[in-house]
């Protein structure tokens, strides 16, 4: 019944994830959103919000400042890239452990303090590593324009295995295949799913319950003797290379580092994305991340043109009111809806879309008699962020 | 129930069926990507991707700038009074669109930051099959999208950029620039200075700190030392400051009598505005009268300023007051169509997609290296600067640059510059390799 610690409905979850993860080009398509660059988006900030998930849906530890650990990992693996070899492997290595070094350094200072402090010091750190990349490093990050590939990188592994790019800039490429378009989302999608499995089993472990400890009473853990900054610590090292990881994949699919990646939006992006999908569950930050990336990408792109088209079943004067009316929610309107989508969702499903889900859920079993065991694994283990 | 059993092997069967599985759309749409060239227009119509800021810092400029491409897609597909079309020296374009195939255009949101914009041209040339991306209004992203576009291959029109390093040191074959740089605004600018300033002066400098504010910082240290001014210091300042007191009030104990602003937008409203609330304009400093100069003008900036700008000096792309026939005819079109002047950035732009339209027609194809030829050393008249020539050696424009000034009277709130001087081409020409950087091969993707 049990296999690797996980039990069955566990399994289905997800082999379940695994197969819409890589069948997103086919799924994803209807709502307009299964083209390459988004797909990978979809997957990349996956990873992000999972790992930050691991913080602040187990711990209740909120940072602010997760952003620099991603521009950190982008610009590790651009780095990598410009002086090793353009195969993505090592790139994403070397991202996610500066990812974890930063993380450590950063979480050792901060967990000294929890609440609004914890979040203000991280938030501070970020807002550090920005400035510095943006302005002081600028030898390093290349500031604002933001690091590039040049023709003259010394790229010492390619050179030594006699791998030539010519006179173009290259790009990342695994083993002769090309880390753009889809095969770069196949690629990140690989990766998701190994994080979601990693996440799911820190979910399940002795080490996910302790973290859950930490958020319920933290002074009541260290009555009893335990010292709970060690575990807070781990957790915070682990969402730090979470974050790394999704940053070297950005450079892989998209070989650019700019210091914006670590503005404090950028952190305050993966915490709507973890809110809006759901904190503390296994799937709500990837389905958060997905839907804000839509957001993003697909209602930023709604132009008159395409509104008056949409409406033109209606009579003149109702499709230009309609038009006027719907362009304040889309094109550069789309932070409006989103706005309004987070208030709703933070009002009425507190626990994000996963209790939405899991309301709908609840409403078809009921009438057949309670809970099937296929979702108490999920219910049981996900409790409602304060 | 509990049969359910998964060991290692009927895992791995597992994986590797779905993978299989999986892998097979691929087969498919990589048959796509295989056309002749990048996006190439199959049916009755062809799309341009906008790619502007529509939030934040920039999005006033955006606004105008997605204005002037709107309009200029009328133009080349036949509607309106035909703008500048009517006055461009190349008669290619006939009002029936490009190549026969009607412009219809896509929008992104740039909102001045270089993944968002990368991530919204990567959309329109992925999803919504864009066969040119054009815009943007801040050096950093016109340069990261065009390295985009370079790897994807289409080709990038710069919107508003003025850094040298888009035509210099990151230049890329599939890039053209219509827009001027901070170089030429320094050539055309020193003469003007020396002739009212004097060559006996004291410089100091507040630079927004990135690519762009360095860049023009460099420009103008250069012109002007060479006309004997001496720079007293030069203090960079971040980006989006709001409040410059801090770096305003060193100004008056350092001995300078010319303070450069090397800020663009919002930041240029703040400091300009603060230092003059200061009385900086109203000192003497070693027996001369203390003078403000911002290199880069533009009428969306002086308007917010307000009465500050009165007096000061600068240097533009073009201005809608402007008495050629280029210009009077987009400026008649244009207020007809929004009820206000168009400002600088909606003129380059909306300059850059007649030039994509006019390439493509002239080339006879919509593939890159085809329309990059067809730019190349392009000689062309009656878009609003004069003669100009598009250098083949960095994808550059070269024109006359306009000088210009605070109006003291203005007649209304557009009405706030007034041209000083159009400093001719040949003084602000430079070799092209003097700013460094490789073009490479065109991408045809």
């Amino acid at each position: 019944m049990r296999f690797l610690g996980m039990n069955r409905s566990d399994w289905l979850l997800f082999i379940g994830f695994a197969v819409v993860t890589l069948a997103g080009p086919i799924i994803f398509s209807p709502i307009g959103a299964g083209y390459p660059d988004l797909l990978q988006k979809f997957a990349i900030y996956g990873i992000f919000a999972l790992g930050f998930n691991i913080l602040f849906g187990l711990t209740g530890y909120l940072s602010f400042g997760h952003a620099a650990f991603l521009g950190v990992g982008s610009y590790t693996a651009v780095w990598t890239f410009k002086l090793l070899t353009m195969n993505p492997i090592p790139a994403i290595i070397f991202a996610t452990i500066v990812g974890g070094l930063f993380s450590a350094v950063i979480g050792f200072i901060s967990l000294r303090r929890t609440g609004i402090y914890f979040s203000i010091l991280t938030l501070a750190f970020a807002q550090m590593c920005y400035n510095l990349a943006y302005s002081v490093l600028t030898p390093i990050t290349n500031g604002e324009t933001g690091l590039q590939l040049t023709q003259g990188d010394p790229r010492v592994l390619d050179v030594a295995f006699g791998r030539d790019y010519g006179a173009v800039l290259p790009s990342s490429d695994l083993f002769g295949i090309d880390m753009t378009g889809y095969p770069g989302f196949y690629f990140c999608g690989v990766m998701l799913i190994i994080c979601f499995f990693i996440t799911l089993r820190i979910f399940r472990s002795p080490f996910g319950m302790m973290l859950r400890a930490v958020k319920s009473n933290q002074n009541r853990m260290n009555y009893t003797g335990l010292n709970t900054r060690p575990y807070a610590l781990t957790a915070f090292i682990i969402s730090g290379m979470f974050a790394g990881l999704a940053g070297g994949l950005l450079a892989v699919t998209d070989p650019l580092a700019g210091a914006e990646r670590m503005q404090w939006t950028a952190s305050g992006e993966v915490v709507l994305m973890t809110i809006l999908g759901g904190a503390g569950t296994l799937l709500g930050p990837v389905i958060g991340a997905g839907v804000i990336k839509y957001f993003e990408n697909i209602f930023s792109a709604f132009n008159e043109t395409i509104l008056m088209q949409a409406y033109s079943a209606l009579p003149e004067g109702l499709q230009h009111f309609m038009v006027t009316l719907s362009s304040l929610f889309v094109g550069e309107g789309w932070h409006l809806t989103l706005g309004a989508l987070f208030m709703l969702i933070v009002i009425f499903l507190p626990g994000g879309l996963m209790e939405g889900l899991r309301r709908l859920r609840n409403l078809f079993t009921k009438s057949s008699g309670g809970q099937g065991p296929g979702n108490s694994a999920e219910t049981a283990h996900s409790a409602t962020p304060a | 129930m509990s049969k359910f059993k998964m060991n290692r092997r009927t895992l791995l069967k597992g994986t590797a069926a779905v993978g299989v599985g999986l892998a097979t759309p691929t087969i498919f749409t990589s048959k796509a990507w295989s056309a002749g060239y990048m996006n190439e227009p199959k049916g009755g119509t062809v799309t341009f991707g906008f790619n502007v800021p529509q939030t934040g810092a920039y999005a006033d400029e955006g606004a105008d700038e997605l204005r002037a491409y709107e309009l200029a897609v009328e133009h080349i597909n036949g509607g309106g009074d035909g703008g500048m079309l009517n006055t461009f020296s190349s008669k290619a374009l006939q009002g029936n669109g490009v190549n026969g195939k009607k412009v219809e255009f896509v929008t992104g949101d740039t909102q001045t930051k270089s993944d968002a914009a990368r991530a919204s041209a990567k959309r329109m040339i992925e999803k919504d099959g864009a066969i040119m991306i054009t815009g943007g209004s801040s050096s950093g992203v016109a340069i990261a999208v065009q390295g985009l576009c370079q790897d994807a291959g289409v080709i990038f029109m710069a919107g508003l950029t003025h850094s040298n390093d888009t035509t210099g040191k990151d230049k890329r074959a599939n890039g053209f620039r219509h827009f001027f740089n901070t170089e030429m605004s320094g050539a055309a600018l020193g003469p003007v200075l020396k002739n009212n300033f004097g060559t006996d002066r004291t410089a100091y400098h507040l630079t927004a700190d990135y690519t762009w504010g360095w860049s023009q910082e460099g420009s103008i240290k250069k012109y002007t030392e060479q006309l004997g001014w001496k720079t007293a210091a030069a203090v960079r300042t971040p980006l989006g400051a709001g409040d410059f007191s801090q770096y305003i009030t060193p100004v008056l104990n350092s001995g300078a009598d010319v303070l450069v602003l090397n800020h663009y937008g919002r930041d240029m409203v703040n400091s300009l505005t603060q230092a003059v609330q200061f009385g900086l304009r109203d000192k003497q400093v070693n027996g001369k009268d203390f003078a403000i100069v911002v290199p880069l003008y533009s009428r969306l900036m002086a308007q917010g300023a307000g009465e500050n700008v009165k007096g000061i000096f600068g240097s533009t792309n073009w201005h809608w007051s402007l008495q050629d026939e280029g210009s009077k005819a987009f400026v008649k079109s244009f207020g007809q169509k929004y009820g206000f002047p168009p400002s600088q950035a909606a003129h380059t732009c909306y300059s850059q997609a007649i030039l994509y339209a006019d390439a493509c027609q002239r080339a006879g194809t919509f593939m890159p290296s085809g329309v990059g030829a067809a730019l190349e050393d392009f000689e062309f008249d009656g878009l609003g600067n004069g003669p100009t020539l598009y250098r083949g050696a960095d994808h550059q424009c070269f024109k006359d640059v306009l000088v210009v000034k605070g109006k003291e009277n203005p007649s209304s709130k557009f009405d706030v510059l007034e041209v000083v001087e159009v400093t001719p081409r040949a003084q602000v020409e430079y070799p092209a390799s003097m700013l460094g950087g490789e073009l490479g091969p065109y991408n045809n993707g």
